[in-house]
């Protein structure tokens, strides 16, 4: 560990992407992400990366597609309006198979909304914004520190699985200050991107899948001349109008996350040993109903938690043995309800589940949280 | 010199494109100023949109990027940030340059970062089937312009010339021969570069407008487009319906990727 030092949840964030290996970074200012790109354009050229402020989120996420194609690392940063700006791009990096980050710090919507009020309504919008099936990975910090750590992990996820991955913040971590002690560098897991396994001569075809179902494209500029698209191709990397081609492609593109789905899947568990009553919760939410929690079970109240960081994809089977464990289930979160409902498909019934829902951009207090605690727990007990 | 025809990925052809098509006419005038100027296969990229212009970049034997409408030149851009040892050339048409893209169009122009672009300009939407595009002149039809097209159409070369670019050419699939070196030398500007080539479209513009035949089409644009010389010898009334063609303009100014190297120095990642 390195000293102690007072950091803010996005300059963690933008701290663990250039710690993971990050080295370019394009994007437009939007509050409450850009101290993200202000760091970067600090901190990038001194370690040999490049910053670039684009003309709209666009070209922000479209800079960074062509440096990862080029061999870089590479990371873009948004808020609400910008995020949708980008879901174009976003299918584009799943199905051309480029590792890329996107933060979007959440932020009170639809529109420009009440700017720049904390929320957590992109949560639908992170699986499901860009068109098209496709897999998605996104990952959602509940400190600062853990905003380096997330930041970390999901560069790296991104290289290995060659697909996009969202980081998730809220206006309540990006903007949050605390006292951080973060990892040396001799101490950060790093995953470096794979290389080309053949030569041209040898029948390299830049989509072959391997083992793991990711296929292993070289970067640009390295001999190989390979051709990426949009477009569904085969394994050449050239369009394809194959039906059975488009299906095992759509297949593959789930099938690799889906199997690394446990290893991905991360949360903490507070309390739960005796619970009748877990609340599950992310991000900025997490730390109140913490806080919740531990008053309702310093008052005897039989109350857990769960805090999920792996917000995609959905932590099915936790939620699943969560309702076989628990009476009542209890969703706070900063919309107007959205994760409690696949927290509802997964409980199938075995526990009661309440969606705790905020939607006037101001965040939880504790006692909200508490009297709905005690609400469900009165509830499950008749 | 090398031969051009080894630049291509034969096993991709034939091409997509109708017959009488004028984007292929473009294509080999790019391959030729490849060859021409003998540029690294393994060191060049080619990038484009989408459209039938775009489907250029997947016949060409170098790292090649097929992107999203309009959004070619973001992806050169990175391209080239990451590794400013590439040439990076963009391919793109009326629609993905002018439209969709635009914005992407007259800032990357203004950055002078160091991309060709070869705006394959066949004045319409062809892939769609023919809708208006920003460059549709005045009277055309088109399927979204029924009674005709009123609103004026962009001068692409003018718009880079006002944006910021360094190297500006107009050529024509007519003129195939001199396109090949105003390419060359588009390549060879260390900045932003633009070459509009005026190219036909006889299957989603030319029938619908009644120009005839590819060869009519052609044979129009050998009229319209003159040297630049030669026009600016016109009176304004003789220059309506006449385009410049030609280099149209040069300037020198820093480019994007030799400034950034030296924010890096200045930074010290040069020894990071
Ligand atoms: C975001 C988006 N909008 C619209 C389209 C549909 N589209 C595909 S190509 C095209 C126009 C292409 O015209 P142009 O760039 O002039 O190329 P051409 O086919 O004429 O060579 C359009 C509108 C798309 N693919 N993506
Ligand atoms: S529609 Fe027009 S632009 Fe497209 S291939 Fe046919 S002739 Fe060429
Ligand atoms: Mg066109």
């Amino acid at each position: 560990m390195s000293e102690a030092r007072l950091m803010q949840g996005n300059e963690a964030c933008a701290e663990g992407a250039v710690a993971a290996g990050v080295r370019f970074f394009g994007g437009y200012p939007i509050t409450p992400s850009t101290e993200i790109a202000e760091y970067m354009a600090v901190n990038l050229p001194k370690v040999g990366g490049t910053f670039i402020q684009m003309e709209d989120e666009i070209a922000g996420i479209g800079v960074v597609l062509g440096a990862s194609l080029a061999g870089k690392k590479a990371l873009t940063a948004t808020s609400g309006p910008g995020f949708s700006l980008k879901q174009e791009l976003i299918g584009y990096a799943a199905i051309a198979e480029i590792p890329v980050v996107i933060v979007n710090v959440q932020r009170m919507g639809p529109s420009t909304g009440q700017p720049t009020s904390p929320a957590q309504a992109d949560i639908m919008q992170a699986r499901w914004g860009t068109h098209g099936d496709h897999p998605m990975i996104a990952l959602s910090p509940w400190t600062v520190r853990e905003s380096f750590d997330v930041a970390i992990k999901a560069v790296n996820y991104a290289e290995r699985f060659r697909t996009p991955v969202i980081i998730l913040l809220d206006e309540v971590v990006g903007h949050m200050r605390e006292r951080v002690e973060l990892p040396q560098a001799h101490e950060i897991e790093i995953y470096p991107r794979r290389v080309p396994d053949k030569t041209k001569a040898q029948g390299y075809k830049p989509y072959t899948p391997m083992e793991d179902l990711v296929p292993n494209p070289a970067d640009f500029g390295t001999g190989y001349r390979i051709h990426c698209t949009g477009l569904v191709h085969d394994e050449t990397g050239f369009p394809s109008g194959s039906p059975s081609i488009t299906e095992q492609t759509i297949e593959r593109l789930h099938e690799k996350i889906a199997r690394v789905q446990e290893e991905i899947t991360h949360y903490d568990e507070f309390f739960m040993d005796d619970a009748e009553i877990a609340v599950v919760a992310f991000g900025g939410t997490a730390r109140t109903a913490y806080a919740a929690v531990e008053a309702a079970r310093s008052a005897g109240r039989k109350v857990g938690m769960i805090r999920i960081m792996t917000i995609w994809p959905f932590a099915d089977s936790v939620m699943r043995n969560l309702a076989k464990r628990v009476k009542g289930i209890l969703v706070p979160e900063m919309n107007y309800g959205q994760y409690v409902y696949e927290v509802e498909r997964a409980a199938a019934g075995q526990a009661k589940v309440v969606s705790l829902p905020k939607y006037n951009s101001e965040v939880f207090t504790p006692d909200e949280i508490g009297q709905a605690i005690e609400e469900l727990a009165a509830e499950v007990a008749e | 010199m090398k031969d051009y025809e080894s630049l291509f990925r034969t096993n991709r052809l034939p091409h997509i494109w109708c017959p009488g098509c004028g984007h292929g006419i473009a294509m080999k005038a790019l391959a030729k100023a490849i060859a021409k100027l003998d540029l690294d296969q393994d060191k060049t990229v080619i990038v484009s949109g989408i459209g039938c212009s775009s489907r250029a970049s997947g016949y060409m034997d170098f790292d090649t990027l097929h992107t999203a409408h309009g959004r070619a030149l973001p992806f050169a851009t990175g391209i080239k940030l990451a590794n400013p040892e590439l040439n990076v050339i963009v391919i793109t048409g009326d629609g993905d340059c002018m439209a969709i893209g635009g914005n992407h169009f007259i800032h990357a122009a203004r950055r002078n970062i160091d991309l060709t672009v070869l705006l394959f300009n066949n004045n319409i939407y062809g892939m769609t089937g023919g809708q208006a595009s920003p460059l549709t002149p005045v009277d055309k039809k088109a399927t979204t312009a029924p009674y005709g097209t009123f609103d004026r159409p962009f001068n692409p070369c003018e718009v880079a010339k006002t944006a910021g670019a360094t190297y500006i050419a107009r050529g024509t699939a007519f003129h195939a021969a001199p396109l090949v070196d105003l390419i060359a030398q588009g390549i060879q500007n260390k900045g932003f570069s633009f070459v509009e080539t005026l190219v036909q479209c006889p299957t989603s513009y030319g029938r619908r407008n009644k120009m005839g035949s590819a060869a009519a089409m052609l044979k129009d644009m050998s009229e319209t487009v003159i040297p630049l010389a030669a026009y600016n010898k016109l009176s304004p009334e003789e220059r309506n319906g006449k385009l410049p063609g030609g280099v149209l303009h040069t300037d020198i100014f820093p480019e994007y990727a030799a400034e950034y190297a030296k924010i890096i120095t200045r930074a010290g990642g040069d020894k990071a």
